[in-house]
């Protein structure tokens, strides 16, 4: 847990504060999003936490996972920080050192012995989808999507149950920052930390908080609530203008394909005679079908109009399918791939490539609507 | 079912993809003092030619006649023109600029270090303008005043090639430790290193490039600078130019000025020799 309590950070020889009065808490294993324009103190609200910067007034609590509660205005700075994950927007890797010394910065100031902290650097090098042999690389050796995996890697390194990130994707082109947000998200369904997750981004902020809080000028929170929430009901001008027109289409951030799909879709088998197809299009007034082979793994698709009039096999008129969404991929990444590939429709997919549904626009368009209507419910109630 | 419709939505689904690309990279507070490096062509051609011209110079200057009791002769007193001479000057010259330049580095390296520290900065100027009082004075007339206390000999000679040391030093030592990227000091900080820690882990390594080109430069300017330490009764190769000029005798000049120049090149190389084996290949990345 981390807790803010009436929290106010004034710099010397300023008028206005930078963090005005700020109170809210991240309950337990929760990323919570610090949102808002240049200049609304969310970077300074989160040096608060491991007193890169000390709070004019206010105390800030942080809880561990024994539940024990501490003020951290009453610890050691540097006993603080070692027991807060960090991971800032430059990543700030150690250009002189080893991905494994980098990584083991925290541990081997702990006191860890050296196999440990090889055998730690290496879970987490793995954990990250890297191969072993990075750890003996040095951080120019890697692309900016893997310096950026080590920085989260490096923060998590001696697993501490608070971590601090400070716009840790800005450093990649957005295709790689997707990617790893979307990791860190999965990452996060094991680890399960408490995160304060500084961001200038609204669509960022929705996609990787549990609770965004959105901070105006002058460091003064405007709405600390779930995404859902704040996008259906802004609590005033200011949020409902940062968050932007385009609110109803951000709701796509927040529902999963495997919410909305068709679980049971018609599906051709490659073994399947033309015939049989044919007819099964007919029936259900198709122009196309996916083919899946046995064990029901994703083999590609067959169009009407190349099987009419042929005998044979569906696989030898077959076509191989673009693209197929991941399961628990959110509508909004779903959607941009559909427009990118240019299908209606597209298999939703396990890791195995096994087809688990069909997702089509109006499936998506649909569930906007519907989720429109279910917050405005909510608002009137 | 269309198969390629996706009537509703147009336009693209990510408009705002912002992102913030590196900063440029950051100037240092007090500039910096490079020396451009004699590469290996140069080094494995001009120091031999040289050399050779050395050789034959001094050759020559040892046939030509010295008429016992001339002014000539008194003037060279016992001296003797020849390859022992040389070798005397050239000790002599490699004494000076090694101790004075070793004293630099450890007075400098502390000084340069201190004026990049919380509470040191506001002296920074303070104290390079005094590191600056070495380089902007010219450097004989330094020698002339230090005489004033210090008499003459190798002591006053190494003090003023000392002071003359200093500023390249410690402008690049704080210029090395202000150069490093912000955030990675930053990052160290909040994972709980201490100031110390940062100092000697980070901020040492990631500055020795730009520290070890300061004492690189300091030693190549002493090498040329030392040859006006004769004047005092230093010794070193100036002891050639200083000797050869009431004499007339051009070619023990040349012989003085040609092996300083050979000196200062050879040093410049063999430092950035040095300087390739001890920076890391990824400090420079």
């Amino acid at each position: 847990m981390i807790k803010f309590e009436n929290v106010t950070k004034i710099y010397p020889r300023m008028s206005s504060p930078a963090v005005d009065d700020l109170s809210f808490t991240v309950p337990t294993g929760e990323i919570c999003t610090i949102v808002g324009p240049s200049g609304c103190g969310k970077t300074t609200a989160m040096k608060l936490v491991n007193r890169l910067i000390e709070p004019t007034d206010g105390n800030i609590y942080l809880s561990d996972e024994r539940g024990e509660t501490r003020n951290v205005l009453e610890m050691d700075p540097i006993v603080l920080r070692r027991s807060i994950g960090y991971v800032i927007q430059q990543i700030g890797l150690f250009p002189h050192r080893t991905i494994l010394e980098n990584i083991g910065t925290v541990p081997q100031m702990l006191g860890w012995g050296e196999a440990r902290i090889r055998r730690r650097a290496g879970e987490l090098v793995e954990m990250m989808n890297m191969p072993l042999e990075f750890l003996d690389r040095y951080p120019h050796e890697l692309s900016g999507g893997q310096r950026q995996r080590i920085g989260v890697a490096r923060g998590v390194a001696v697993d501490p149950p608070v971590m601090l990130m400070d716009e840790p994707f800005g450093a990649v082109d957005p295709i790689n920052r997707n990617i790893l947000q979307n990791e860190f998200l999965r990452l996060q369904q094991e680890i399960k930390k408490t995160i304060l997750f500084v961001t200038h981004d609204i669509d960022e902020a929705i996609k990787m908080g549990d609770r965004i809080c959105i901070l105006n000028v002058g460091g003064k929170l405007e709405q600390f609530d779930s995404p859902a929430n704040i996008l259906a009901h802004p609590a005033n001008e200011f949020v409902e203008d940062f968050v932007g027109a385009d609110r109803a289409l951000k709701r796509l951030n927040l529902i999963r394909v495997d919410e909305v799909m068709d679980a049971h879709p018609p599906l051709l088998q490659a073994t399947q005679s033309v015939e049989q197809a044919v007819g099964l299009m007919g029936e259900q007034g198709l122009r196309f079908m996916y083919v899946i082979d046995a064990d029901r793994t994703l083999k590609g698709y067959a169009r009407l109009k190349d099987l009419q009039g042929q005998t044979g096999w569906v696989d030898e008129f077959m076509e191989p399918a673009a693209t197929a969404i991941l399961l628990g991929t959110n509508l909004k990444d779903a959607l941009s791939e559909m427009l990118v590939v240019d299908y209606a429709n597209v298999c939703v997919v396990d890791t195995q490539n096994r087809v688990r549904g069909l997702v089509n626009t109006e499936m998506i368009h649909e569930a906007v609507v519907e989720s429109s209507a279910a917050a405005d419910e909510v608002g009137e109630a | 079912m269309d198969e390629k419709s996706v009537s509703g939505y147009s336009g693209s689904v990510d408009p705002d993809e912002e992102f913030s690309l590196q900063p440029a990279k950051k100037k240092g507070l007090f500039g910096r003092f490079d020396f451009p490096s004699v590469n290996d062509v140069l080094g494995w051609t001009v120091i031999p030619v040289l050399m050779i011209i050395v050789v034959m110079l001094v050759y020559s200057q040892m046939l030509l006649p010295i008429e016992p009791g001339s002014m000539e002769a008194n003037m060279m007193g016992s001296w003797e023109v020849g390859f022992g001479s040389v070798l005397d000057a050239a000790v002599e010259h490699l004494r000076l600029i090694l101790i004075s330049t070793g004293l630099a580095i450890a007075v400098a390296v502390p000084a340069g270090i201190l004026i990049t520290r919380q509470g040191f900065r506001d002296f920074s100027g303070l104290i390079l303008g005094v590191a600056n009082i070495g380089q902007s004075v010219p450097s004989i007339a330094i020698l002339a005043v230090a005489m004033g206390f210090l008499g003459i000999g190798a002591k006053t000679a190494i003090f003023a090639l000392w002071l003359y040391a200093l500023l390249p030093i410690v402008r690049n030592t704080a210029t090395g430790i202000e150069e490093v990227d912000p955030n990675i000091i930053e990052a160290a900080t909040g994972m709980g290193m201490t100031n110390r820690q940062i100092l000697l882990q980070i901020e040492l390594p990631l500055a020795f490039p730009v520290m070890f080109a300061g004492m690189r430069t300091a030693a190549v300017i002493n090498v040329g600078t030392a040859a006006l330490g004769a004047f005092i009764g230093a010794g070193g190769f100036g002891t050639f130019i200083i000797t050869g000029i009431p004499l007339s005798r051009e070619r023990m000049i040349l012989v003085g000025a040609i092996l300083t120049a050979v000196l200062a090149v050879l040093m410049d190389w063999i430092l950035g020799k040095v300087e390739d084996r001890l920076v890391a290949p990824t400090a420079r990345a």
